[in-house]
């Protein structure tokens, strides 16, 4: 049977390292843009203050980057060390985009991003914009990659079990690619990144701004900051929307779970904007209700009906008992693959083989399944619902302020008054963490709100975890909380050093001792 | 376009690539990790060593991420088995390839020289920690490892962590660390100036007849005393990969075979001693020679463990039938497809613009360019 310690606890590892992770990440998708964007302004007006900014900013880039490249290590290898049958079974098709990651993006950003700290003197000007450009579109294109993965796990499409090998198998790489939950995930996350990396330049700036310092430089930074964060704030909630629309139509459970929807209504359904959601009498207490609204984001539709949870639920009571034949149907193939009886039976019931491994956490041969283990399977399917609703609403919320802050920097800036509203400055400074809380949030609602599923309707996550004790991932998970603990501390105050001692605390090196090299080479 | 079998060679082939390039190009800078505490006397010393490797070291890195993605794109049963099963192992590599990164970009962020000589030794671990684990994980291969599938091929592994530390997985890992402080060492004296070139020509010349004593020992070891693995029977190289179906026996010497079948890989052990012996007489005069010379170095220690091992990728010591080979542990025919193209596509074009930053970054750091620089990061 399967040690659920040890699935709680790679779990629990997995949440805290990718969260952690996703701490630097959007940092690096917006910062590197705005830093590219303005190097161009340097090499387009050729003023100086303006590589001033880049080369500022550029440093704390450096120190966000360092960090966000550590820590996306652990994510790639723990696929293989805690979660060694996931990647077993879905390699063939998830490896892939992982592989094209490090191919096509990683190693672009990577590549050049020493060329960014060290090549100032040795590149002509349009040479080192070149190296920013590159160093910018490979972390977008490694976010691309990496949300083609992730999107497939919320909606395998192109891809087929195989018995002999007993694991899915790719059968439409298009498809991987060009799945629709990929690409809203895609715009929806970098977005999210940009409006991160405005945020932190706008905050920083309004640091200085507060207290009268390099008023020059931070009011134009202030202004980039304010444009490009206010696209970004009102692409972060448009795309937003869109990946809610994707979802109905594979994730119906989670958009239920969101809205607290127990019961399906009649179309179009009401938005739930507030309520308390009560999960043992299935209602959602004090709700206060928009008439229409969710029908219409969700289906883009007056007349299709949003199925609640409850119906979800006994919906499910068939395809698990249809996946319990599918399961025992492949045990039967694996030990004799002539057994034709066998493999019609497979075939007939294949679809709903990942609703027969639910039972897996219940009994050993789901095809002597009772009804009570069917129906807690059944429950399973429920993710947890108090928390989606709530995460859900903060980071849509959040996603509102945005657009309201940056919509005020950008009036100010275009007016230039930034400077004389100590007030605005104050709200955009205190607004600093706002950005990684929504980020944060939108990947529990994503991936919280995708359980009990490792990959949707295929795999469940408490069957995808290795086969290691559960001493080893306490020690592994101890391992990460000391040193991920020990390294943002650092990571915090050399940030907060950098900040405080300004554009003017950076001295920048002379050119390379090259002379030196013709004795050697 | 080609039939299964030849896709899984030449992603054998692609896996020997890839660990190559990892082990050449990040070989360099954990090289200089582990060496540069001890070659550097002070501050500004230490800054030049750290300074050849610091615009490259990020993008080389990715050779060993992308060897990740790669393994598990092409050979999952390998990637799920592997880094499951050497969980400890892995863990003590992550953190060390954690600390690198970290420790370049904050190193020089403060002047403080004990916040300094703390990112030094960190730097160090960092080097040495995954150098020795790779030694010890390629000399397990050899030996077999505890592992087997039940019928959903779901893999458990029966052996702990100081089970991977037998005499002759740690002569590997000493082979290892050899090799790359040879690399690193001859690197180190191309990339610097004087005194800190002589110095690192030095250590080079140490590091490489003890790289050469090891690596004959190892041979010799293997020959005499390690069982090999054999395939008896079952294995379709053109089959769906399922390891179960075929049988597979322990023989003394068969590690050996393979070179009977095909002499000329006999060549692979003795250019990597020739080329470790060029590197160390070359060293002190011609570095761009020595540094060429480690690299072949490298290469042909890996491709003899390859010629070794084919067509084993992980051998099962407690059920030899569960072992993973080139014909039962790849990934899809069409998924083999999709990534060869990715690769001879991007390939070429990483190789491309990394030789363009390492042209961008010519010369050779001194002293006086240490002493009037600032922090880079």
């Amino acid at each position: 049977m399967i040690d659920l310690t040890v699935v709680d606890l790679s779990r629990l590892q997995f949440a805290l390292t990718a969260l952690y992770h996703f701490l630097f990440v959007p940092l690096t998708l917006g910062l590197g843009l705005l830093l590219a964007i303005m190097e161009s302004v340097y090499v387009m007006t050729g003023r100086e203050i303006w590589k001033r900014m880049t080369r500022f900013w550029g440093v704390l880039f450096g120190i966000n980057f360092a960090m966000g490249v550590a820590t996306g290590i652990t994510m790639e290898f723990q696929f293989g060390t805690n979660w060694a049958y996931y990647s077993h079974y879905v390699g063939d098709i998830f490896g892939a985009p992982l592989a094209i990651e490090g191919l096509m993006a990683f190693f672009l950003e990577s590549s050049f991003i020493g060329l960014f700290f060290f090549g100032w003197d040795r590149l002509s000007r349009l040479g080192h914009l070149m190296v920013t450009w590159l160093v910018a579109i490979g972390a977008n294109l490694s976010a691309l990659w990496i949300l083609i993965a992730n999107g497939w796990m919320q909606n395998p499409v192109g891809a087929v079990f195989n018995p002999e090998t007993m694991r899915m198998e790719i059968s439409s790489f298009s498809d991987v690619i060009f799945n629709p939950v990929a690409q809203a995930k895609f715009v929806h996350t970098v977005s999210a990144g940009y409006v991160t990396g405005a945020m932190f330049v706008l905050s920083v700036s309004a640091w200085y701004l507060i207290r009268g310092r390099e008023r020059a430089f931070f009011r134009r930074s202030m202004t980039v900051a304010a444009s490009f964060g206010l696209a970004s704030a009102l692409s972060v909630v448009v795309l937003g929307d869109e990946s809610g629309y994707v979802a109905t139509e594979h994730q119906q459970m989670k958009i239920a779970s969101i809205e607290s929807m127990w019961h399906t209504e009649p179309a179009p359904a009401s938005f739930t904007v507030f309520g308390l959601p009560d999960t043992d009498t299935h209602s959602t207490d004090y709700a206060l209700r928009v008439p229409w609204a969710l029908g219409l984001i969700a289906t883009r539709s007056t007349d299709e009906r949003i199925p609640g949870i409850t119906d979800l639920v006994d919906r499910a009571d068939g395809r698990i008992r249809s996946g319990a034949l599918a399961v025992d149907a492949l045990a039967t193939l694996r030990r004799n693959p002539d057994d034709e009886q066998a493999r019609m039976t497979f075939e007939a019931h294949k679809e709903d083989l990942g609703y027969g491994l639910l039972l897996k956490r219940y009994t050993a041969e789901p095809s002597e399944a009772t009804q009570a283990q069917i129906d807690k399977a059944a429950r399973d399917l429920i993710p947890n619902v108090p928390v989606l609703f709530w995460t859900f609403r903060v980071m849509v919320g959040l996603g509102f302020f945005f657009i309201a802050l940056f919509g005020v920097a950008f009036y100010l800036a275009s007016r230039r008054r930034l400077e004389r509203h100590p007030l605005f400055l104050r709200v955009a400074l205190w607004s600093l963490p706002l950005p990684w809380i929504a980020a944060e949030l939108g990947w529990i609602v994503a991936e919280y709100g995708r359980q009990p599923w490792a990959i949707e309707g295929i795999l469940p996550t408490f069957l995808g975890a290795s086969s290691v004790s559960a001493g080893q991932v306490v020690f592994s998970l101890g391992g990460f909380i000391l040193f991920y603990t020990t390294l943002a501390i650092v990571d915090v105050y050399l940030m907060v050093r950098t900040i405080r001692r300004g554009p003017e605390g950076h001295r920048p090196p002379p050119a390379h001792g090259v002379a030196a090299a013709a004795g050697h080479a | 376009m080609f039939d299964y079998e030849v896709l899984r060679l030449i992603w054998w082939g692609l896996l020997g690539v890839l660990l190559i390039g990892f082990a050449i190009m990040d070989g360099f800078d954990l090289g200089v990790g582990m060496l540069f505490p001890f070659l550097g006397r002070n501050d500004n010393e230490r800054r030049a060593f750290l300074e050849t490797i610091e615009p490259v070291w990020d993008g080389n890195q990715v050779w060993f991420i992308l060897g990740g993605g790669a393994v598990f794109a092409a050979w999952p049963p390998l990637y799920a088995v592997s880094f499951s099963g050497f969980y400890v192992a892995m863990f003590l590599v992550l953190a060390a390839l954690i600390l690198r990164p970290v420790g370049f970009v904050f190193r020089n962020k403060l002047p403080d020289a004990r916040w300094r000589r703390t990112w030094d030794w960190a730097l160090f671990v960092a080097g040495a920690v995954p150098t020795l684990v790779f030694g010890v994980a390629f000399g397990n291969l050899f030996l077999g490892v505890p592992f087997h599938f039940d019928e959903s091929m779901r893999s458990f592994y029966t052996g702990g962590f100081f089970g991977l530390l037998t005499p002759f997985a740690l002569l590997c890992g000493a082979v290892s660390l050899s090799m790359i402080c040879l690399h690193g060492a001859s690197y180190a004296a191309l990339k610097t100036g004087e005194p800190m070139a002589g110095r690192a020509a030095g250590a080079a010349r140490i590091a490489a007849p003890v790289f050469i004593g090891l690596f004959a020992l190892a041979g010799f070891w293997l020959w005499a005393g390690v069982d090999g693995y054999v395939i008896t029977g079952g294995a379709d190289p053109a089959g769906a990969s399922n390891p179960l179906l075929k049988s597979v026996v322990r023989a003394p010497g068969a590690w050996l075979e393979n070179y009977g079948r095909a002499p000329v890989t006999v060549l692979f052990p003795l250019l990597a001693i020739a080329a470790a012996a060029v590197s160390a007489l070359s060293v002190g005069r011609r570095a761009g020679v020595a540094f060429v010379a480690s690299a072949l170095t490298i290469a042909m220690t890996i491709l003899t463990a390859g010629a070794s091992l084919f067509p084993f990728l992980l051998p099962s010591s407690t059920v030899p039938t569960s072992s993973l080979t080139v014909w039962d542990a790849s990934s899809s025919r069409t998924t083999l497809g999709i990534m060869l193209v990715a690769a001879v596509i991007f390939v070429p074009i990483v190789l491309a613009y990394t030789t363009w930053v390492f042209r961008v970054m010519r010369g050779a750091v001194t002293l006086e360019h240490v002493a009037h620089g600032g922090d880079n990061y």
